[in-house]
């Protein structure tokens, strides 16, 4: 028996509330709170799934945005109040912060230690989904020989001096979303191109927004031409027509969301099921059709332009201070914000 | 604590020496144990803080100094360099000259007490877990800047303390398949080794109990050493056996005769009825008896000596004390009352390796000799040859027949016994005196008389 209780959008009140939505799934005796940055709806199915298989529990779902859910993690790591039996977050550079401020607590399955080492460190955080950044375009503004299959394509067509092109670019806003500073982040370890990139974004006048949803409703809507760097997996989940979806030929970054415990999770073991569940065939099944887990496909086994961000103490340099000072300042300034703005 | 001290002492040599190398194993393992604990440990430690350095120097590398402020820019390769440690959480702090954190984390504090070391290190905790620091500084000195900045990395030990485990794991393993072996193989040697004790106690219960011959020596050294003593002794009891069979046989055939004469007289007298005559045949019975008894005596001197000579331990013996002792005691009064006896030493010590009572007896023999077939006076002397002592008697008579002379000192002389008398019965124990312990027998005229001289190599301590 799954039933859906309520499904609210509206933020509540209060300032610890910072989730963006609730659902309650099951109807089990036990409660088992769950935050996450995932869209409600693409991860239901899988949830769904889960509370079959443990009617006795009780999935309290909260998504939350990706910055929101670090701070309020943290805070419950450090006063030990209020923490979420699991956290799940696509901004894994901040998962990992709060594995490596010793947050966590460690679990080890056949299923976890069967993950690859990029996608698991101590125990204690797990890679569950396998989701690409791609560029997105809009099939009827943009004609098929100016499709940018790489970045130097997409740079190409910035140079070109199209007015057509200015203000009808889109990316993530890296201040406003976790996951697009992460995503910018991995670009600029990946490659020197990204201060081209960046340049060029700052010559069409491109736009920082936020939010995969809307990024991908502009572009259905020919809001924007062409968005850089927006999760594939919100693409397949929200089948819009006139959106041409690209792999970048040069090097595709792949996303693992980041599944974490909390050390002072109340409900280790449900949280526990969970992530195996999550991790097994059925599971990955689920996700997959969800559009969470990008399959191999058979003409790409051997693809090397395949760049994963791995799970890993690497990615606290993106966490560093100055360093994110550094980057924002570079990206303020290709968006044309007043640095101290 | 007798009654415990016999069954340690009959442990088989193999429990024991099995005993000693485990014991010495137990201890060499603890040995090993500690050794390889404290090196892995230091093993870890240095290959370790080698990677914490290199990150904290990665990190103070990339400090530039941007309008007046400093500005890190931490490098991806430090994280790498400290990933090589894969579980292990990581923490650093990049701190200005007042210790205002730049970047990193608040929580982690530089080295405090830096007296001028640099990189220093330093143990401390991470949210509660135990964590390895190091802390650099990197000094600036520029226009619109001036001071140190400090780098301070910090890692917990996981990955330390799993190689030091895994190097202490391993050097363990070793040394106990080495121990191991080492038991093994002395097992198989101990046992290899007592193999021949096996067969000589198996030759010894097969052996006949009058075979004295020696054993085989085909043996390790160690045995061989106790086979040698064995066969020593085998030797000695040999001899002294020989001796036994000797002096048997000499005394049957010494005594058969006279006393078979003395049956004879004792019999011509029993049946004699004139009563001078009698007492003529009881005289020359006693006479007869009493040859007997003295004949008895020099065969019992002889055994005596042969078996002392065999077995008496060699002490330095001054000749002249023998020679002295063999005059005092006056024996010789008593077979030739009225002779005067001289005696020739000098006043320095004349010293020999030998037993002394063997001696005195031979001398005695000598002297008797003298007295008896020589010609008075008699002399007793003692003097030095190159490298031999030599104590001599001499009478003025012109000595025995030259083919008695041949003859004389062989163990038994039938023509004497048969006379009742014991010539060349003395001599023999002179010679085999000489022979005990390495002298000759010399006999020869001198002007002034005939001399016997026992010649015995010098030696021994004064």
């Amino acid at each position: 028996m799954i039933r859906c209780f309520f499904l609210c959008l509206a933020l509540l009140a209060g300032p610890a509330a910072a989730q963006e939505a609730t659902l309650s799934i099951g109807t089990g005796p036990t409660p088992f709170l769950v935050r996450s940055t995932t869209d409600i709806v693409i991860l239901k199915p899988a949830l769904d799934a889960f509370v079959a298989e443990n009617p006795e529990l009780t999935v309290n779902y909260e998504q939350w945005g990706s910055n929101a859910l670090y701070e309020d993690s943290r805070r419950a790591c450090e006063t030990g109040a209020g923490e979420a039996d699991a956290v799940f977050s696509s901004a894994v550079d901040q998962i990992v912060e709060l594995v490596n401020e010793a947050c966590a607590s460690r679990y080890r399955s056949p299923l976890t230690a069967a993950l690859p080492k990029a996608r698991i460190w101590r125990d204690e955080i797990w890679g569950v989904t396998r989701e690409a950044a791609v560029t997105i375009y809009n099939t009827d503004l943009i004609a098929p020989q100016d499709v940018p299959r790489t970045r130097f394509e997409l740079l190409d067509l910035m140079r070109r001096g199209d007015e057509g092109l200015r203000g009808r670019i889109a990316t993530y806003d890296i201040e406003a979303s976790g996951l697009g500073y992460l995503f910018a982040f991995a670009d600029s370890l990946e490659a020197t191109s990204f201060g081209a990139l960046i340049e060029g974004f700052s010559r069409v006048d491109a736009v920082a927004t936020c939010c995969s949803a809307e990024i991908i409703r502009g572009v259905a809507e020919g809001r924007y031409k062409i968005a850089y760097n927006v999760l594939g997996s919100y693409v397949a989940t929200a089948p819009a027509s006139h959106v041409g979806v690209i792999l970048p030929e040069d090097y595709t970054l792949y996303l693992s969301r980041a599944y974490m415990i909390p050390r002072g999770a109340a409900r280790k073991a449900a949280a526990a099921r969970l992530l195996d569940f999550l991790l097994s065939p059925e599971g990955q099944d689920i996700l997959a059709a969800s559009g969470l887990v990008a399959r191999v496909s058979p003409e790409h086994t051997a693809s090397s332009n395949e760049r994963a961000i791995a799970i890993e103490p690497t990615l606290l340099v993106a966490r560093d201070r100055q360093r994110r000072a550094q980057f924002v300042a570079q990206w303020r300034n290709a968006f044309g914000f007043a640095v101290g703005d | 604590m007798a009654d415990l001290a016999h069954p340690l002492r009959r442990r088989s040599l193999l429990a024991r020496v099995l005993a000693g190398v485990l014991a010495l194993l137990l201890v060499g393992g603890i040995v090993v144990a500690l050794a390889a604990f404290a090196y892995g440990h230091q093993a870890a430690r240095q290959t370790y803080d080698r990677l914490l350095l290199g990150a904290a120097n990665d990190m103070a590398e990339a400090i530039s100094v941007v309008g007046g402020v400093p500005v890190a820019t931490i490098p991806v390769a430090a994280f790498e360099l400290l990933s090589f440690s894969p579980d292990d959480r990581v923490t650093y702090a990049v701190r200005g000259p007042g210790g205002d954190l730049l970047t990193g984390h608040e929580a982690t504090r530089a080295a405090s007490g830096m007296a001028g070391a640099d990189p220093y290190y330093f143990d401390g905790e991470m949210q509660g877990e135990k964590a390895r620091f190091v802390t650099v500084v990197r000094r600036f000195a520029e226009r619109d800047y001036s001071g140190a900045v400090s780098v301070t990395v910090g890692q917990t030990v996981a990955a330390r303390t799993a190689m030091a485990q895994g190097l202490t794991r391993d050097a363990l393993i070793a040394a106990a398949i080495a121990g191991l072996a080492l038991v093994a193989v002395a097992f198989v040697v101990i046992r290899s080794a007592m193999r021949p004790l096996d067969r000589i106690a198996a030759g010894l219960l097969a052996r006949d109990p009058y075979d004295l011959t020696p054993m085989e020596t085909n043996v390790p050294g160690e045995v061989a050493v106790m086979i040698d003593a064995m066969n020593r002794f085998m030797r000695r009891l040999d001899r002294q056996i020989a001796a036994m069979r000797n002096l048997i046989s000499d005394t049957a055939h010494q005594l058969r005769t006279p006393v078979a004469a003395i049956r004879a007289q004792a019999e011509l007298a029993a049946e004699e009825e004139d009563a001078d005559l009698r007492a003529q045949g009881i005289e020359r019975l006693v006479r007869r008896t009493r040859s007997l008894g003295s004949l008895l005596d020099q065969m019992l001197s002889r055994a005596l000596v042969i078996h002392r000579t065999d077995s008496a331990p060699r002490l330095p013996v001054d000749l002249r004390d023998i020679a002295l002792e063999v005059v005092e005691s006056r024996d010789h009064e008593l077979l030739a009352p009225g002779v005067e006896v001289g005696l020739e030493i000098g006043p320095e010590p004349v010293t020999v390796l030998a037993d002394a009572m063997s001696l005195t007896e031979a001398v005695k023999n000598m002297l008797t000799n003298a007295l008896r077939h020589g010609k008075a006076p008699v002399r007793i002397g003692v003097s030095e040859g190159a490298g031999s002592a030599e104590i001599w008697v001499e009478d003025s008579g012109s000595g025995p027949a030259p083919d008695v002379l041949d003859h004389i000192g062989e163990r038994f002389e039938r023509s004497a016994a048969s006379r009742g008398q014991s010539a060349g019965l003395g001599l023999s124990i002179v010679r085999a005196v000489a022979e005990a312990f390495g002298g000759t027998l010399e006999m020869q005229r001198a002007s002034a008389g005939f001399r016997v001289t026992l010649r015995l190599p010098q030696g021994g301590a004064q």
